[in-house]
């Protein structure tokens, strides 16, 4: 396993957990076991879990990443040294920030409900390859995480738009979609991971399914008024 | 006892030079004063003090250590050598790096002659060393004076340029002690028929280094002249190779095909875990309170058993860990000792052993993570040891077994680069049986030996190329391509599919193996008047003028040769290792046609490591003049009138004087930089190999595996690994054969099991998996990714790429890093 194996979530499981730091050792750039490189994508997402940190008024420098070889032992003990002094320094999480632990906790939860999402939406960025460090501080912003995770898209199918085929619901990787034959389909918001597979197979002469964003979701049509309108029988 | 046998390989290793021989060390005699050998036991855990460097006075830390160079080598004195021992400069250098991480406070002093770093990456070792603080680097030779009464400190005389002869006090002197053939080698030699040189050393007698004047009888090792740890290695794999030439029809006669006993499926049932705490001797219990950690494991979910071991990867208790695993119905195992990185394959056959699938071991690891760098703080380093264990354990309970692939191997090989190193290499594969398709860019085959015309030794390397490229052309099973490029390179270990374009025609090459022997090229200098007066050369251009008998040189009156030419700087960070032979070989050269010829070589530090260093001591007994300059002082040469002839004048620093010497010289030639071509770019990331910080081919492991890549199946030889001198290209090449026939000669390869599938139902069809995989182990079939496991590496980008978890690496889930990481806190 590379450094590119490290998912958003395990950081934020750390975080969850009451960890008051999390540092990620990797290969020097360039040096890549693999061929894969993975460690440009590992300093990316850090990058940007950092942003993501700032957004949910989490300290920053709680997450740190480092490029050291094998044979750097000293090198990698100070850089251990400097990072628990560090984290000593700034406290117990959360609370030295001012964040209530329930608040907290919720707000990390709710990150990562949307890391499918994030991973979708921020697909490019996390994958680039910045050769040159002036440009890790611009690489993602706070303008651009605020957008992201405070317009989260959601979709939703248009109850009399629907006609049941059921193509949503087979190609739904998270199960989300409560179908039934002859009966229009609703998105359990809850399991929805935004993926917008369900937006990409809807048939284009349905088009029941819409991407909401920055607005809510209309309430899912009661169970007892679902059965479909067929548009050809209305004709 | 008698065996019969087909072939032999000589080894017999090397032993250090014992101090004693020469009172003057004073080994033995001030207690303070210790072999290098002696210091390497004092920094190691299981020495004499447990790892703590001690002085045997006093049983105090010494604080200011003074490391003597050469010593027992580089000398014609009774009881010394007259060669170099070639790794004494860089092992002196690591013993103070590593003093200094023992204690960040010491005062490290190496009192040295030329500082020979050659090998890979030396160069910027020496200058990590040479910046750490309390470092000094004194060039000089020395003498142990006395010893004080009181305080058993050690007296060093030395002398410096500027304070003239000085004497300074150390708490602890370390003798670099050099090589010296291992005492009974002549017995044995004598026994085999070996004839040996004069150092003791096997007497080279052909143009290959493997070889010894009886045929069937190799030499590996330091038997060929002091070698460090790479060499040794690709060394042996070579004298392997040479034998699998005489004896590969009979390959595989006498193995015995290791029987497992029949994995129990132990899927169904909950997870019974062991824990085996290892003490490393006192590598761990020294540190880590072993009962109370053997009492804590017992506590942890699903621990079944656990108990404490001396040495976990000995053989008795492997033994111990698959009876317990069949006794107690054991079916999961962690075993807590060191990194998985040297002993997990080891364990993981221990659980083959004990009949359960391999994967389900767990290795926690207490050593390098733990009590090696908390040696002070032990409660703590106990505390941490339970916690690595406690994850451990987590992360044991999740595990699932895992089948290996057997992938079929295609017996063919490929060699990139038909210079000496391709060429000795495809002929020891093509002679054990093997077809090889040997590929190069240029018309003709050769290289840059083309350029060479004899070695230091004096073989007449022109001789030699063309014997060995009659050869090549001649096997039967060696294709040639010349004017040669790649098209396209796919495929996998044991099944790689290449396209050579060659004279116009693509063709499709099937092989199993792949050779990287693209060699390198010598650097176009940009000073000292190159290009801008044609008297002004390279060592490679002066060679071939000295062979062309070119008047204007071996008539020359005085000629100037500048080492270091175009690297040891900022830009190239490296010593190109062959240029002072080459210079050394050239002045000898033209001495010999023409002895009144004043020569000048300005050095840095003369680099003739090894057995090489006769040629130094002759070349200076010949009165070839060596004056050293300092990189920040380097000479500066112009063109001027001189008594109506135009001459080059140099001007350099005298290093005794200090003041400006002006040579006027009729020729000057260069040791411009070996450089890495440029084509070594694409040649990376054709065949997905990497490159070091020098564009030189990166080796899987610098010591261990040096002729072998990250990648598996490809190979590496010759300077495209490194400058090199010929015999060590030789030596380079055998051994890359002798690794590549350890692949073609399996009819299978096994592939791990730790490798990404996908989960059909939850795949979205993003491509966001087959975008990131550099491998191509991923496709799309219809609408859903698909991995092919036998090309996938098992790096996990993808499962992270995957917006669904639809995709995920095996033995590296979400599921069981969570639980390691629920488990640390």
């Amino acid at each position: 396993m590379c450094t590119g194996r490290i998912d958003l979530s395990f950081i934020i499981r750390a975080f969850e957990n009451g960890m008051d730091g999390v540092f990620i050792g990797g290969c020097h750039l360039n040096e890549c076991n693999y061929i894969t490189h993975g460690n440009y994508h590992a300093i990316n997402l850090v990058l940007l879990t950092k942003k993501i940190m700032e957004h949910i008024g989490l300290n920053p420098e709680r997450l740190r990443i480092e490029t050291i070889s094998a044979g750097e032992g000293i090198l990698f003990a100070e850089v251990m040294s400097d990072f628990g002094k560090k984290v000593k320094e700034l406290g117990p999480l959360g609370k030295a920030e001012g964040l209530d632990e329930n608040e907290l906790k919720a707000k990390l939860q709710e990150v990562t409900k949307l890391i499918p999402y994030i991973k979708v939406e921020k697909k490019d960025k996390l994958g680039a390859r910045l050769e040159n460090k002036a440009d890790y501080a611009g690489h993602f912003t706070s303008e651009e995480i605020a957008e992201l995770l405070g317009n989260v898209a959601s979709y939703w199918i248009d109850p009399s738009k629907c006609q049941a085929c059921t193509s949503c619901a087979r190609r739904c990787p998270a199960d989300a979609i409560i179908s039934e034959k002859q009966k229009i389909h609703v998105i359990d918001q809850e399991k929805c991971i935004k993926c917008g597979t369900c937006l990409e197979v809807c048939p284009s002469k349905f088009s029941a399914v819409t991407k909401i964003s920055g607005e809510p979701v209309p309430p899912p049509i009661p169970e007892g008024e679902r059965t479909v309108v067929r548009k050809s029988k209305e004709a | 006892m008698e065996v019969n046998v087909g072939a032999i390989i000589l080894s017999p290793g090397i032993e250090p030079f014992d101090p004693k021989v020469r009172e003057e060390y004073r080994y033995g005699e001030f207690e303070n004063v210790v072999t290098s050998m002696d210091y390497e036991r004092l920094m190691c855990a299981t020495g004499p003090y447990q790892g703590e460097i001690l002085r045997a006075s006093d049983k105090k830390h010494p604080h200011k250590i003074a490391w003597i160079s050469c010593v027992g080598s580089r000398q014609v004195t009774p009881g010394g050598n007259s060669y170099c021992s070639a790794v004494c400069c860089t092992y002196s250098q690591k013993q103070v790096i590593l003093t200094k991480d023992h204690d960040a406070e010491a005062e490290c002093t190496i009192f040295h002659n030329d500082i020979r770093s050659y090998g890979k990456d030396f160069e910027r070792f020496r200058e990590r060393t040479e910046n750490l603080p309390g470092v000094r680097f004194i060039r000089s030779y020395v003498s142990i004076e006395r010893e004080i009464p009181e305080t058993k400190n050690v007296v060093i005389r030395y002398s410096t340029p500027d304070e003239g002869v000085k004497e300074e006090e150390f708490d602890m002197v370390v003798l670099s002690v050099g090589l010296n053939p291992p005492a009974e080698v002549k017995k044995m030699a004598g026994k085999f028929g070996i004839e040996l040189n004069d150092h003791g050393f096997r007497k080279e007698i052909s143009a290959n280094p493997l070889e010894t004047n009886r045929a069937g009888i190799y030499v590996s090792g330091a038997f060929q002249g002091p070698t460090d740890i790479p060499e040794s290695v690709f060394t042996a794999s070579g004298a392997g190779s040479k034998v699998g030439e005489l004896l590969d029809y009979r390959r595989g006669d006498l193995a015995v095909e290791r029987v497992y006993p029949l994995e129990r499926d132990v899927s169904q049932e909950k997870p019974k875990i062991g824990v085996f705490v290892c003490h490393c001797g006192a590598n761990i219990s020294s540190v880590v309170d072993i009962p109370s950690t053997v009492d804590y494991c017992l506590s942890l979910p699903n621990v079944v058993y656990a108990t404490n071991q001396l040495f976990s990867c000995a053989t008795n208790s492997a033994k111990e860990i698959t009876d317990i695993v069949k006794e107690k119905g054991l079916n999961r195992v962690v075993i807590a000792a060191c990194s998985p990185r040297t002993l997990e394959p080891l364990f993981r056959d221990t659980l083959k052993e004990a009949g359960i699938n391999q994967y389900y071991l767990e290795m926690a690891n207490i050593r390098e993570h733990n009590s090696w760098v908390h040696t002070k703080e032990k409660e703590e380093a106990t505390r941490k040891a339970h916690d690595i264990i406690r994850m451990s354990v987590a992360r044991a309970s999740h595990l699932e077994p895992l089948q290996e692939f057997d992938l079929p191997v295609n017996k063919a090989a490929l060699v990139v680069g038909g210079g000496i190193a391709g060429m000795t290499c495809a002929l020891s594969i093509a002679n054990q049986g093997h077809e090889v398709h040997l590929v190069e860019k240029d018309t003709e085959l050769g290289g840059i030996a083309r350029r060479v015309h004899t070695t230091l030794e004096g073989m007449d390397v022109q001789e030699y190329l063309g014997d060995l490229i009659h050869k090549v052309y001649q096997h039967q099973l060696i294709r040639v391509y010349t004017d040669a490029t790649f098209t396209e390179a796919t495929g996998y270990v044991g099944n790689f599919v290449t396209k050579v374009e060659s004279k116009g025609m693509v063709t499709e090459i099937k092989h199993g193996a792949t050779v990287i022997a693209t060699g390198a090229e010598v650097s176009r200098p940009t000073e000292y008047l190159y290009g801008e007066d044609d008297r002004v050369m390279t060592h490679l251009e002066l060679e071939e003028q000295i062979t062309k008998e070119e008047e204007k040189v071996v008539n020359a009156e005085s000629l100037v040769m500048i080492q270091c030419v175009g690297c040891r700087n900022e830009d190239r960070n490296y010593c190109s290792r062959i240029c002072c032979s080459e210079s050394i070989k050239n002045a000898l050269e033209l001495k010999e046609k023409n002895p009144e010829m004043d020569i000048y070589i300005l050095f840095r530090d003369i680099r003739t490591y090894g057995l090489k260093e006769d040629y130094y001591r002759e070349a200076a007994s010949k009165e070839i003049k060596f004056i050293r300059y300092e990189p920040e002082d380097k000479p500066q040469v112009e063109a001027v009138q001189e008594g109506g002839k135009s001459v080059l004048r140099v001007t350099v620093t005298d290093p005794i004087l200090g003041n400006k010497l002006e040579i006027d010289t009729d020729i000057i030639a260069l040791a411009a930089a070996v450089v890495s071509p440029a084509e070594n770019k694409e040649i990376s990331s054709l065949f997905k190999v990497s490159l070091g910080p020098d564009d030189f081919f990166k080796e899987a492991h610098v010591k261990l595996r040096p002729v072998e890549f990250g990648a598996d199946g490809v190979y590496l030889c010759g300077i495209a690994h490194y400058p090199k001198l010929i015999s060590e290209t030789v030596n380079q090449a055998y051994g890359a054969a002798g690794r590549v026939l350890t692949l073609l000669s399996h009819d299978t390869v096994i592939a791990s099991g730790s490798v990404c599938e996908v989960e059909e139902k939850k795949c979205m069809g993003c491509g966001a998996c087959i975008e990131v995989c550099t491998y191509g182990a991923i496709e799309f079939r219809g609408k859903k990714a698909v991995v092919n496991p036998v090309i996938c590496k098992g790096d996990g980008l993808c499962n992270v790429k995957c917006p669904t978890g639809a995709i995920s690496l095996k033995h590296f889930t979400d599921e069981e890093v969570f639980s390691q990481i629920d488990a640390a806190v």
